[in-house]
């Protein structure tokens, strides 16, 4: 019957946990990966259908009112880095929302992949990861797009699709911390569509400078990660005239979002886990 | 008896002011089958759950396979495999993927959990549905699904929370079997339950808790000899009149038990007890012998019934 020995026992367990330990969270990712199946064609769609529908509502009908553009560059070059960043946005803010509540309850992965090896702070990176990649290949997509139509004259252009991205995590992680601690649904996810996500859209100085706002508002722009997203997005695509301090504040600004948002995520998926 | 697998001393856990698990010791054998059998609220999912390395305990000593889940839980928990009393299969994936990645959590090569998923398939009775999506499963094909989820990193220990609760007979049948071969094959089984059934088919040996403490240790059969007699006769006097006819009958068999709807009469012999109860003059409506079962057992040490 049973020939091993405890010892062999604490010995197979110490050498089963290694693996698990380094890439716990790509395991995850490639799970969230494989999940995507059930999805592709809505994800394709997001992806390759909302910025040509933007593009051309806003880009060139919108453009139409707008002929002398905005600075010195037209219409469509102005919202196109905008218009990025906020499909980073919708994407993360998708994922990190019914998502995340789902898995603690509807559909409770969460808790079958923390009966693993694998712990919730891998969890979180996981999930994370995958994220990431969907926003990345959405504003890859985005940005052929807006090459195509010609509203990326800057050479470092390409560079926008990792502030993009960027700029999508550190909100994404911030929607993450909130809806890891949701116990009932009781439409806090129509709240924080309605009072986070579209003001961000509007505020942000995605359609227009954020300085033509009346000054009490343009707080709201230096607080919002979009801003700072789209500002760097303008920069790099059409080399929007900026200090070079305020640049790397924006990158500062996401970065520092990202992280203190992917900690306090990581934290309360574990409290939440392991209670 | 070989050092144990498992070892608890103690082992507390409180929510608040709430002691769910409160200093309860208990050790399990490799090979063993091990059953926590009590009512809902017993503390038996949140034992399971600090013995799956999941649930920080509160206080107490817990040992698994030589190592503190303190300090070691990825590395515990890549020799158990769980059965939770909730499943938490993937909806969002098909049966077979639910395996796939799964068996990747534990950083198998993903050739070997393709060969042991289709091995667990089988086992599980699923191949032919392995293309299914998990929504379109019965009760019983998700908690088999579950076991072969559990099954797919080869586990020293499955931890089993309610394997059949909420099953239809059939259900438990399929699945009662499929424990059975697995504890033929040696693995460890630890399983709760509030069926006295399951207990008495799977267990081995087994702990009655009850509010958080053990009540009492021992084989199925151990614990119905020491806690009741051998066999047990039901008779109703119709609900008004068992209280009545219970005082008449004091004295027959070694103890009663006045429930609501029917009185026990805990006996050697059953039969010979109905005849001293006819001998009275009393008339029961209905009467039945059985022999005793766990769930003469529970109510002897609480007082209450398994099953509320
Ligand atoms: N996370 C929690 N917070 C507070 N109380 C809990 C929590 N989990 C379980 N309990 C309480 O602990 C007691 C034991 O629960 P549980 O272990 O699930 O019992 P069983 O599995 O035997 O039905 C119950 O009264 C339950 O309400
Ligand atoms: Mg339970």
């Amino acid at each position: 019957m049973t020939t091993t020995t405890v010892r062999d026992d604490t010995a197979r367990a110490l050498a089963g946990g290694e693996a698990p330990r380094r890439w716990g969270a790509w395991y995850i990712a490639e799970h969230r990966i494989r999940a995507m199946k059930g999805y592709a064609g809505d994800a394709l769609f997001q992806s390759f259908g909302n910025p040509l529908i933007y593009l051309f509502a806003l880009g060139v009908g919108l453009a139409s009112l707008v002929p002398q553009g905005v600075g010195d560059v037209s219409y469509l070059q102005f919202v196109a880095p905008a218009l990025m960043a906020t499909a980073a946005m919708t994407v993360t803010a998708n994922e990190t929302s019914y998502p995340i509540m789902m898995g603690f309850k509807w559909n409770p992965i969460f808790y079958g992949m923390n009966a693993s090896p694998i712990t919730g702070g891998q969890i979180v990176s996981g999930m994370m990861i995958h994220i990431a990649l969907r926003a990345f290949v959405t504003v890859a997509i985005y940005f052929g797009i807006i090459v195509l139509f010609g509203a990326v004259p800057s050479a470092l252009g390409w560079l926008s699709i990792g502030t993009a991205t960027l700029t999508g995590m550190a909100i994404g992680v911030l929607i993450s911390t909130y809806t890891s601690t949701i116990e009932e649904d009781r439409g806090q996810m129509a709240m924080l569509q309605r009072f986070g996500i579209m003001p961000l859209f509007l505020f942000s100085g995605t359609f227009f400078p954020l300085e033509q706002l009346p000054v009490w508002l343009q707080p709201i722009g230096w607080i919002s990660p979009l801003w700072h997203g789209t500002e760097i997005g303008r920069v790099l695509t059409y080399g929007a005239a900026e200090p070079l301090w305020l640049t790397v504040t924006h990158v500062g600004y996401l970065a520092t979002l990202f992280i203190v948002g992917l900690w306090a995520t990581r934290k309360h998926f574990v409290r939440r886990l392991n209670k | 008896m070989s050092q144990p697998v498992i070892s608890a001393r103690q082992l507390t856990k409180t929510y608040g002011d709430f002691t769910a698990v409160a200093g309860i010791d208990f050790e399990v054998a490799p090979g063993e089958s091990f059953g926590l059998l009590g009512p809902n609220g017993a503390g038996k999912s949140t034992t399971m759950r600090m013995v799956g390395a999941v649930s920080t305990r509160t206080s107490g000593e817990l040992n698994i396979l030589g190592l503190d889940p303190n300090d070691h839980g990825p590395d515990i928990r890549s020799q158990l495999g769980v059965v939770p009393q909730q499943d938490n299969l993937d909806q969002e994936l098909r049966v077979r993927d639910n395996l796939l990645v799964y068996g990747r959590y534990f950083g198998l090569p993903r050739r070997l959990v393709a060969e042991r998923a289709d091995a667990l398939l089988e086992f599980a009775q699923l191949t032919d549905r392995k293309k299914a999506k998990v929504d379109d499963l019965s009760g019983g094909m998700k908690r088999r699904l579950t076991i072969a989820r559990a099954l797919i990193n080869e586990p020293r220990i499955l931890l089993l929370d309610e394997p059949t609760t909420g099953l239809d007979p059939q259900a438990r049948h399929i699945l009662w079997d499929r424990l059975f071969r697995l504890k033929e094959q040696g693995t460890t089984l630890v399983l709760t339950t509030h069926y006295m059934d399951e207990a008495e088919q799977l267990c081995d040996r087994l702990v009655v808790v009850d509010k958080g403490s053990i009540m009492a240790e021992g084989s199925p059969a151990s614990l119905i000899r020491e806690y009741s007699s051998r066999e047990v006769l039901e008779v109703r006097f119709g609900s008004d009149k068992n209280a009545e006819a219970a005082e008449r009958m004091a004295g027959v068999g070694d103890r009663l038990e006045v429930l609501p709807d029917r009185i026990l009469v805990y006996s050697e012999n059953g039969e010979a007890a109905l005849e001293r109860i006819t001998s009275l003059g009393l008339e029961p409506i209905t009467s039945l012998v059985r022999r005793s079962s766990l769930e003469d057992v529970f109510l002897r040490l609480t007082g209450r019934s398994l099953i509320e």
